[in-house]
């Protein structure tokens, strides 16, 4: 009796790409919930218009470049792309920016590059930060949260017509609908030589990191936490990043408490959980030695505190991302594990 | 203004400095450049390459004589690290040399052999053993297979033959595509 | 002498990395341990494991006995070969052995008589505990015994660590922690007294002063075995260190890991440590040449996959067709797809059941597709790690992938290819479905190719200088002799000087005279020779002038 042959191992795999992908999508499902409620449709519009134009964009592209277009976009990863710039985008963005953001994403981040597992940035950092280098006016779009509204409250339609038509409900101007972030605010606020405890005092910072976002941030961390008992994620890029982040803030909040914000509101404000648990850990771009990545999280940590409280912009996270995705490479070369039987370097 | 251009002038004088420096004291003693290039060739001694021997094609090479497509035994492999080792661009073998061709190694027909010797002058590495009419051999492990034996022989007695792969010498296949495993050797 | 200290650990260490697997060792552990008949004809490889292969001592037509030596070892990494039974060679050529290549390989085909007639071997010793550890490894040797775990190393060089190293401790390796492979756990629970001789023996021969019996904690019949077994011997001095079971802590390297702690230096070996590893299996068949003179002409194997009736374990004679054994263990189910030599994780997968059984054969897994499915499409490397978690070498195999991707085989070796076991945790895991364990074994064939391309060309550059060189001085000499010559010509007398020729004439006859007379001191030499040598002398030139290819 004949039989095929083939190297080994022989016994079937049970990972694969499409569940990898699909589990992060799991892990996302708390934190965008907690957005939808803070913020209403606006989120889930930029969701499902940013994760179409990702599928559509890789499916034009992979059409083009001739590879297989079905089992591709089977692995999730266009979707994953999509769904991260989604959530990070103003749920009042106008349509054609998750549009613009995604297409990009896909189209120059990551197929130009020859797809999944090629790209050294991370894609959906690399559209959010073409969005908001292009259009900075639109990226401010963020309605006020659940709780805080000033004006009218926007339902389906009326963010419905905001989104697609441009047009704001009668009687209410751009200003009423939407507020600054509590980051963005601070960095106004502290710009006009206001104080981190005055500043807190108003309501729209809540407890620890901003009404409604020091929630999101703790569905956010749920989420990680469940992708990290799964195995998805390995710990040391967001425990890196997290650390690093709360070990910085914290020794200038010890320095200065009136001129820097506390440790817990960094951690628990803007895309911090989001960005350690989902982004940051995209494997492609991130480090992957195992100390390599607890650097590379250290590095994006740092860097996120760095341009939050002295860049020009309210979040840091994407630039910190892709600057420690060009390091990665390096990173990776300098934190080699010791190999089985081999003296120490 | 002053203080500018003072500046500046004394940066590049520093970095003057520091790059002399470096270039004396990291300077990478290397073999000369023959050697490498002979290293690099197959040493078959074929004389496919137009020069007599491997040694005077690298000497052809390193004096800019000869070009680094011209050796069918090296191969695109061969053609690769001569490019990587001078620094230009690999082009694919120069088909006036000949193409390149499976390992083989020389047989001679021994009942067919009349001991002329003209195989042994010919033979590179002296891998043929025999004597004036003496029926020769070739020693296998030896031979690099270079055929500049087979011209000679007045009674066409050698053949080249492929050499045979053996378990020894088997090697694990490049798995076929990124998409499929490749299935190995079937037996016949 | 360099004094080392190894201790076994209170708690053995888990090993880095590494999988944990559904062991499937109880289909095949069903029923005890039992004979496979003994098939009409048997397929002798003479390169069975790593090292040189052996060279035939019979030819075709020839009569052998069981235990008798048919191929004997030439080369200090090499084992001899036995005839499995008694019977007739009916063949001596290439016939498929178990290799991934599928190739061909020498054997000896002998028919077996049916009367299973020993042949004295001469290896059993009186008393082999008061032998020379010299003597001990000699008969080793000579029965043909290899490391029965995995590569199947000559055990006689594994029993010298040399002179220059003391041996403290012998680690007896019944970790088997590959899924499906219950042989040494067969082979423990029936012939106990076997193997604890034979490491008794090995304990001896070593010089060793601790034992330690690594097993695996999933394994508590085998466990139980030993116990009673050491304890009825008396042997409390060797312990028992059940290992927490996660595939490969098996293998030799991670087994001295999770005993001691210490890890065996790369490129070097347990002895450098003062550490000596041996499989169970072959413990015994030591105690079974040097007690009972057996050399090894069988083996346990384990038969067992959803693609084959009755898993079992048998006692195979080397050489027996793999057919033949699937046949003694109730013949194919319909669900068999493929035939492993080995393990899931580490077998050779065989293109056909026509191979046969060599003494390195631990298992025969007969798959089903759901056991072994086809390998799936492989995608690009995301780089998620996963591999790098589970790399028992704490390689970084997403960066040795890569490396031999692009077959870039200097940097490929400067992330340690070599320190790679092929364990295929990696493959495993990968959500890619890279066939990596392949990458890596094409890169390593490769670099070996390399050196021996290498090799080659440095002596076929070396002996084509050494031949210009030669041309030159035979130019030369020439030169100087027809120099000489021309001088001669010079010096001559003029034509007609009657008396000079003359005298050249007379010079002339004197060298051919005294040639002709150390011609025949050199006949003398052969004088007074007796007839029978006449005799010879005179047969041989008869053949010089007859064929010329008669000698051959």
């Amino acid at each position: 009796m004949d039989f095929p042959t083939q190297s080994s191992p022989y016994l079937p795999v049970a990972n694969n790409l499409s569940r990898l992908m699909t589990q992060v999508m799991l892990g996302l499902i708390p934190g965008a919930l907690a957005m939808f409620w803070f913020f209403g449709w606006g989120v889930l519009f930029n969701l499902t218009i940013a994760t179409l134009s990702a599928v559509t964009a890789e499916a034009a592209m992979l059409t083009a470049r001739r590879r297989p277009v079905k089992a591709t976009l089977l692995d999730g990863s266009a979707v994953l792309t999509g769904l991260l710039l989604g959530l990070a985008l103003p749920p009042l963005a106008p349509w054609w920016m998750p549009v613009l953001g995604a297409g990009f994403a896909i189209v120059f981040a990551k197929q130009l590059y020859g797809g999944l597992g090629y790209n050294p940035f991370n894609p959906a950092m690399v559209g959010f930060v073409v969005l908001i280098i292009s259009f900075p006016l639109q990226m401010t779009l963020w309605p006020p949260p659940l709780g805080m509204h000033t004006g009218a409250t926007l339902g389906f339609v009326d963010t419905l017509q905001m989104v697609f038509g441009g047009t704001v409900p009668a009687g209410t101007g751009l200003d009423s609908l939407t507020m600054a972030t509590p980051l963005d605010a601070a960095k106004t606020q502290l710009g006009l030589d206001y104080t981190w405890s005055e500043i807190l005092a108003r309501p729209l910072f809540g407890h620890v990191g901003g009404y409604g976002w020091e929630w999101i941030n703790l569905a956010y961390l749920l989420g990680g936490l469940w992708l990290w008992r799964k195995r998805a994620i390995h710990w040391q890029i967001p425990g890196g990043m997290l650390s690093a982040l709360f070990v910085v803030a914290l020794l200038f909040y010890i320095a200065d408490s009136d001129a820097f914000g506390s440790p817990l509101l960094h951690l628990f404000s803007g895309a911090t959980m989001l960005g350690a648990f989902f982004i940051a850990t995209d494997p492609v771009s991130a480090a992957t030695t195992p100390r390599g990545r607890f650097y590379y999280g250290a590095g994006i940590g740092t860097l996120m505190y760095v341009i939050r409280t002295w860049g020009g912009y309210p979040e840091g996270l994407a630039f910190a991302v892709l600057l420690m995705n060009m390091a990665a490479p390096t990173i990776d070369y300098y934190t080699q594990p010791r190999v089985f039987g081999h003296e120490e370097q | 203004m002053l203080t500018a251009t003072l500046a500046l002038g004394i940066l590049s004088a520093l970095f003057g400095l520091l790059l002399g420096y470096s270039a004396i004291r990291f300077k990478v003693e290397g073999d000369p450049i023959v050697e490498q290039i002979d290293a690099l060739l197959p040493q078959t001694q074929c004389g496919q390459c137009g020069f007599p021997g491997c040694r005077p094609y690298a000497e052809a090479i390193a004096a800019g004589e000869a070009d680094i497509n011209q050796c069918p035994p090296g191969g695109d492999s061969g053609i690769q690290a001569l490019a990587e080792l001078l620094g230009v661009d690999p082009k694919p073998l120069n088909a006036e040399h000949g193409v390149p061709q499976e390992k083989r190694v020389a047989v001679i027909d021994e009942q067919t052999c009349i001991g002329c010797t003209l195989c042994i002058q010919a033979c590179p590495v002296d891998a043929i053993v025999g004597a004036a009419k003496q029926m020769h051999t070739v020693v296998a492990e030896e031979c690099t297979g270079c055929d500049l034996c087979v011209p000679p022989c007045p009674v066409d007695c050698i053949t080249m033959v492929p050499v045979k792969q053996d378990i020894v010498t088997w090697k694990w296949p490049y798995p076929e595509s990124d998409t499929r495993p490749i299935v190995i050797a079937r037996q016949a | 002498m360099r004094r080392l200290m190894v201790s076994i650990l209170e708690q053995p260490l888990k090993i880095p990395g590494g999988l944990s697997l559904a062991s499937n060792k109880a289909q095949s552990l069903r029923e005890p341990l039992r004979q496979a008949p003994i098939p009409e004809r048997l397929i002798v490889p003479l390169s069975q494991h790593i090292g040189e292969a052996a060279e035939a001592l019979v030819g075709v037509g020839d009569k052998v006995l069981k235990g008798q030596v048919i191929a004997r070892s030439l080369n200090y990494i090499s084992a001899p070969v036995h005839a499995p039974t008694s019977g007739t060679v009916t063949d001596i050529g290439e016939y498929p052995v178990p290799h991934p290549s599928g190739l061909k390989g020498v054997c000896i085909v002998i028919h077996a008589d049916g009367h299973d007639t020993s042949a004295a071997t001469g290896l059993a010793m009186d008393n082999v505990f008061a032998a020379d550890a010299a003597d001990i490894r000699q008969r080793v040797r000579e029965a043909g015994i290899v490391g029965l775990g995995g590569a199947g190393f000559p055990t006689a060089v594994k029993l010298n660590p040399g002179p220059q190293r003391q041996v403290e401790l012998l680690v007896i390796n019944a970790a088997e922690c590959e899924p499906y492979i219950s042989c040494d756990e067969a082979l423990i629970c029936c012939c106990t007294q076997d193997v604890i001789d034979g490491v008794r023996i090995m304990q001896h021969a070593l010089g060793a002063t601790q034992v330690v019996i690594g097993i695996e904690d999933n394994m508590p019949r085998a466990i139980e075995c030993l116990r009673d077994g050491l304890a009825r011997a008396g042997s409390h001095d060797i312990r028992i260190v059940p290992v927490p079971t996660t595939y490969p802590a098996g293998g030799e390297k991670q087994l001295i890991y999770a005993l001691t702690g210490e890890e065996v230096p790369s490129q070097g070996l347990p002895a450098d440590l003062g550490i000596v590893c041996h499989n169970v299996g072959t413990a015994a068949a030591i105690a079974r040449a040097l007690l009972r003179g057996e050399p090894l002409i069988s083996r346990v194997v384990t038969v067992t996959g959803a693609g084959v009736r009755n898993p079992c374990n048998l006692e195979v004679r080397i050489g027996t067709p793999m057919a033949e054994i699937i046949e003694a263990a109730g013949g194919y189910t319909d669900q068999v797809s493929r035939l492993l030599m080995g393990g899931p994780m580490m077998g050779i997968s065989m293109p056909s059941d026509r191979v046969p059984v060599i003494k390195t054969t631990n298992c025969l897994l007969i798959a089903s597709r759901e056991e072994a499915p086809p390998p799936l499409p492989a995608s690009a490397c995301i780089r998620c790690g996963q591999c790098t978690d589970v790399c028992p070498a704490r390689l970084l195999p997403q960066q040795l992938y890569w490396h031999a991707h692009a077959r870039e085989f200097d940097k490929i070796q400067d992330y340690s290819l070599f320190d790679c076991i092929e364990c295929g945790c990696c493959a495993q895991v990968c959500p890619c479905h890279i066939p990596l364990v392949q990458y890596y074994r094409f890169a390593k064939t490769e670099i070996w190719d390399q050196e021996r391309q290498r090799q080659k060309a440095d002596l076929a550059r070396q002996r084509h200088e050494f031949r210009l060189e030669r041309l030159e001085k035979e130019k030369k000499a020439l030169e100087e002799r027809r120099a000489h010559a021309r001088k001669g010509l010079e010096k001559r007398p003029k034509a007609g000087d009657a008396d000079a020729k003359k005298a050249e004439i007379a010079a002339a006859l004197e060298r051919v005279k005294a040639k002709k007379a150390s011609q025949d001191a050199a006949a003398r030499n052969i004088d007074q020779l007796t007839p029978e040598q006449q005799a010879r002398i005179a047969e041989v030139d008869a053949r010089r002038s007859g064929d010329g290819t008669a000698g051959r």
